[in-house]
């Protein structure tokens, strides 16, 4: 026993001493080529305490939720489409949730269309465009962009990442459960969501969903602490936050923003539960099923309606400021020239995550809320395309004169901002708590929603994805399938979602499992059938993407200097294989703001570089 | 030299600075109970009973484990092993003894007619009191660990014992200071 003790006192005084000496981030320092936890496979690639293993992790595990999320929505838009058509095709995959009749035609049951459409709003928002966007470019950019060996706390970090996978693994299996996943909207509105009866997705699936739900949380909070941490207190010497690239700018804000609002939606879990567990009345009242009262008295379901949106706003510009960052810098990049307005690039940031707070009733004009409160969150929502179209600005004007290099990465770049555009003009629309009355629950918010946030996100780590590929592994995605897939996606994005304004304009409504029964919508049925041929053929490209990527991880071509886009920033100072640890030597101090390129009548120059003699610095 | 550079600029350790922004993750928690809790009030519905005494006594109870705590981090600082144990084990057994009597408020209020179910009022004293009372137990479990650390270790003030045992005292007087805004919460919303 006192062995034991005297050896553990040994240990810390030794790393007191190391923390004495070096500071405390720099305990990687005595073994920096590939740390002394990292000796087998299993600490170097699953458990790994590596932020740039955990990226990957991240980007991976999502990219597989992407497409599973992905293939959901082409199976509810083939029924859209074909309504008539046989899916008995479907049956060896959806089993008995395809009906096949006496002359063989199958059909989708309508509550399994219900329980695809949930699911596939859940996996996208949280699963795919949250942890698979902001967990992968936040965990591999913020220690190598700001000078760290790591995070604050890898240990946290790789339980983020562990923590995301077990959500995954519930919301999985959920899927194969003999009721169904839950089905009662990505929002979980009650009652649907707390009467276990509402409809079969509502009992274990529900359950199910709310779990996983939390263990994500649980995800994103370790996470957002770490990014906040890191980003605080481990810059490297010189690092003056005015020096920062906007990506890590905008990883912060994001992490910030997460850790205020997702809270609050496990407040609104916990009522949710109790009221569908130990029969409370947070948001159930008086409800009458198969002709008997319920015990529930006097609950509000709108009190969900709160709770939720007041994470669910925040949330979608979690989704939406890393994709900002990445554009960004990337323009930067391949524009060869500095980020236009780079202070109000962050003031923008930091309005936008700011006012993300305060609009969250904007979605819930037609719920009853009273039209004076309205106002202010009409007022407030309008106010956020201010800062949007400073940013929009910015972009457009970096661009300008710019020296462009049309590759995959600046392209989807610039994609992104035609996006963010378009969908951003409809917003202005549907902020107007008038204008709402007519198109609240049409497919005109499915349109607005997906370009904005949807594509114009995919779009953001997309481009992220093809320029910090080589940073990831070593070598370079094929170029040319990256370009076809840009061109491709961009006008099947804009195909399949374009005509639903129309759609929406003329009061068709979101949800609906067939349209051809109604006269009214009827001649609509050509438009949803290309809508769908849209939607399989652009969905086909990122299958092309994702063989791209994963060829390219073997075969693609070497990367043979370490800064091969001839950027700024510190990630490209790192060896191109670099262990955990990130540096061998010492960290490099930063000198100048990032974004000096055809300064001095050179084309960049790297932040490490001091300043010359009466050179001043933008960055502060 | 290194050493005092880095630490002039890193003002705040890192963990620390951790363990501050989950407390205002904690605190966004409680915000939207209590936020939830005013909305749902001014729905009417909303059934009026007095808070049992217990709860009030027992915010003396962790005020003095507070106390004691920094009492025990004082005497640790100064190189008394005897206080900073004793004091140590003191707040542990007043934390315990904080829980032990919230539930005993739970008892006072089913002995009053409210019960979980009976009205969203009730419903919310007990979930939020609940859930504050689950961020105690994970300060009790912290504290086990420091007692750990205090009992099994030989006593030396090293950096990074120090770190560790103000980690705790933040936390620990975090979920004090939660407990006094809850109480006053629901001392003005007049339950």
């Amino acid at each position: 026993m006192a062995s034991t003790a005297t050896t553990t006192t040994t240990k810390q005084y030794d790393e007191d001493l190391l923390i004495e000496e070096y500071g405390y981030d720099d305990h990687f320092h005595e073994h920096h080529h590939g740390d002394k936890y990292q000796s087998n496979f299993i600490t170097t690639y699953i458990f790994s305490q590596d932020h740039k293993i955990i990226a990957r992790q991240f980007l991976i595990t999502g990219m597989i939720w992407a497409f599973i999320g992905g293939a959901m929505s082409l199976i509810f838009r083939l029924q859209l489409g074909f309504p008539e058509e046989s899916l008995a095709w479907l049956k060896p995959i959806l089993g008995k949730w395809i009906t096949i009749n006496d002359a063989g035609v199958g059909t989708l049951a309508p509550e399994f269309y219900y329980a695809l459409v949930t699911m596939h709003g859940t996996i996208i928002v949280f699963f795919v465009l949250t942890a698979g966007l902001s967990g992968t470019f936040s965990n591999l950019l913020i220690p190598l962009q700001v000078g760290a060996r790591d995070m604050a706390s890898p240990f946290l970090n790789m339980l983020s990442y562990w923590f995301f996978f077990l959500a995954g693994i519930i919301m999985f299996y959920s899927l194969f459960l003999n009721t169904g996943p839950f089905s009662g909207g990505w929002t979980a509105y009650p009652p649907l969501s707390a009467l276990p009866q509402a409809s079969s997705g509502s009992g274990a699936g529900m359950t199910l969903w709310t779990l996983s739900l939390v263990f994500f949380v649980v995800s994103v909070l370790l996470g957002g602490i770490n990014y906040i941490t890191t980003v605080l207190n481990l810059r490297t010497k010189g690092m003056s936050m005015w020096r920062l690239p906007l990506t890590i700018w905008a990883f912060f804000v994001t992490a910030i923003l997460g850790l205020l609002s997702f809270p609050v939606l496990v407040s609104g879990f916990l009522l949710l539960m109790l009221d569908r567990g130990l029969g409370t009345s947070f948001y159930l009242n008086e409800i009458f099923v198969g002709g008997q009262a319920l015990d529930h008295v006097g609950g509000s379901p709108i009190l969900y309606q709160h709770l939720f949106w007041f994470l669910g706003h925040p949330e979608v510009y979690i989704i939406i400021l890393p994709a900002m960052g990445i554009v960004s810098e990337v323009l930067s990049v391949h524009a060869r020239k500095p980020i236009f307005g780079y202070k109000a690039m962050v003031y923008s940031i930091l309005a936008i995550a700011f006012l993300s707070f305060i609009v969250w009733a904007h979605h819930m004009f037609m719920s009853g809320v009273n039209p004076f409160i309205s106002n202010f969150f009409v007022i407030f929502t309008l106010i956020i395309a201010v800062p949007s179209a400073v940013k929009v600005f910015n972009w457009i004007a970096t661009l300008y004169g710019g020296n462009i290099r049309f590759n995959a990465a600046s392209l989807f770049g610039i994609g992104f901002v035609s996006l963010f555009i378009s969908g951003g003009l409809t917003g202005i629309f549907l902020g107007n708590s008038a204008i709402d009355i007519q198109l609240h629950d049409t497919y005109f918010v499915v349109a607005h929603f997906h370009i904005v946030m949807g594509v114009a996100a995919f779009f953001g780590m997309f481009a992220g994805i093809y320029h910090w590929y080589p940073k990831m592994f070593g070598r370079f995605m094929n170029d040319t399938l990256g370009k076809i897939h840009f061109w491709g996606t961009l006008v099947g994005a804009y195909a399949v979602f374009w005509p639903m304004h129309y759609l929406g304009m003329a009061g068709v409504p979101r949800r609906y499992y067939r349209f051809d029964n109604f006269d009214t919508f009827s001649h609509f049925a050509d438009m949803n059938m290309f809508i769908t041929v849209a939607a399989i053929l652009t969905f086909a490209l990122q299958v092309l993407f994702m063989v791209n990527f994963f060829y390219s991880i073997w075969y693609g071509r070497k990367m043979e200097s370490k800064n091969p886009w001839g950027a700024t920033t510190l990630e490209w100072t790192t060896p191109i294989h670099a262990g955990h640890g990130n540096w061998p030597g010492k960290i490099p101090a930063v000198q100048r703001w990032a974004y000096d390129y055809g300064k001095n009548g050179r084309e960049f120059i790297s932040q490490i570089e001091p300043l010359a003699e009466g050179e001043g610095d933008q960055g502060h | 030299m290194l050493a005092n550079e880095r630490q002039g600029r890193n003002k705040i350790h890192p963990q620390k600075f951790a363990l501050w922004a989950a407390c205002a993750s904690i605190m966004m928690m409680f915000a939207a109970f209590t936020s939830a809790y005013i909305v749902r009030q001014a729905a009417g519905n909303w059934l009026e009973f007095r808070l049992p005494d217990i709860f009030f006594y027992n915010t003396a109870t962790i005020l003095l484990s507070s106390l004691a705590l920094q009492g025990a981090y004082q005497a640790f600082k100064a190189g008394k092993a005897a206080w900073y144990k004793g004091l140590m084990v003191l707040t542990f057994f007043l934390g315990l003894a904080f829980v032990v009597l919230q539930y005993e408020g739970w008892q006072a209020l089913t002995r009053i007619g409210v019960f979980l179910q009976t009205n969203p009022s009730g419903s919310f004293i007990y979930v939020i009191s609940g859930v504050h009372a689950a961020h105690v137990l994970g300060g009790v479990g912290a504290l086990v660990v420091a007692m750990m650390h205090a009992f099994l270790l030989p006593f030396k003030a090293t950096p990074r014992r120090k770190l560790r045992f103000e980690l705790v005292l933040t936390y620990w007087h975090f979920v004090g200071f939660l407990w006094l805004y809850l109480l006053g919460f629901f001392v003005l919303t007049g339950s």
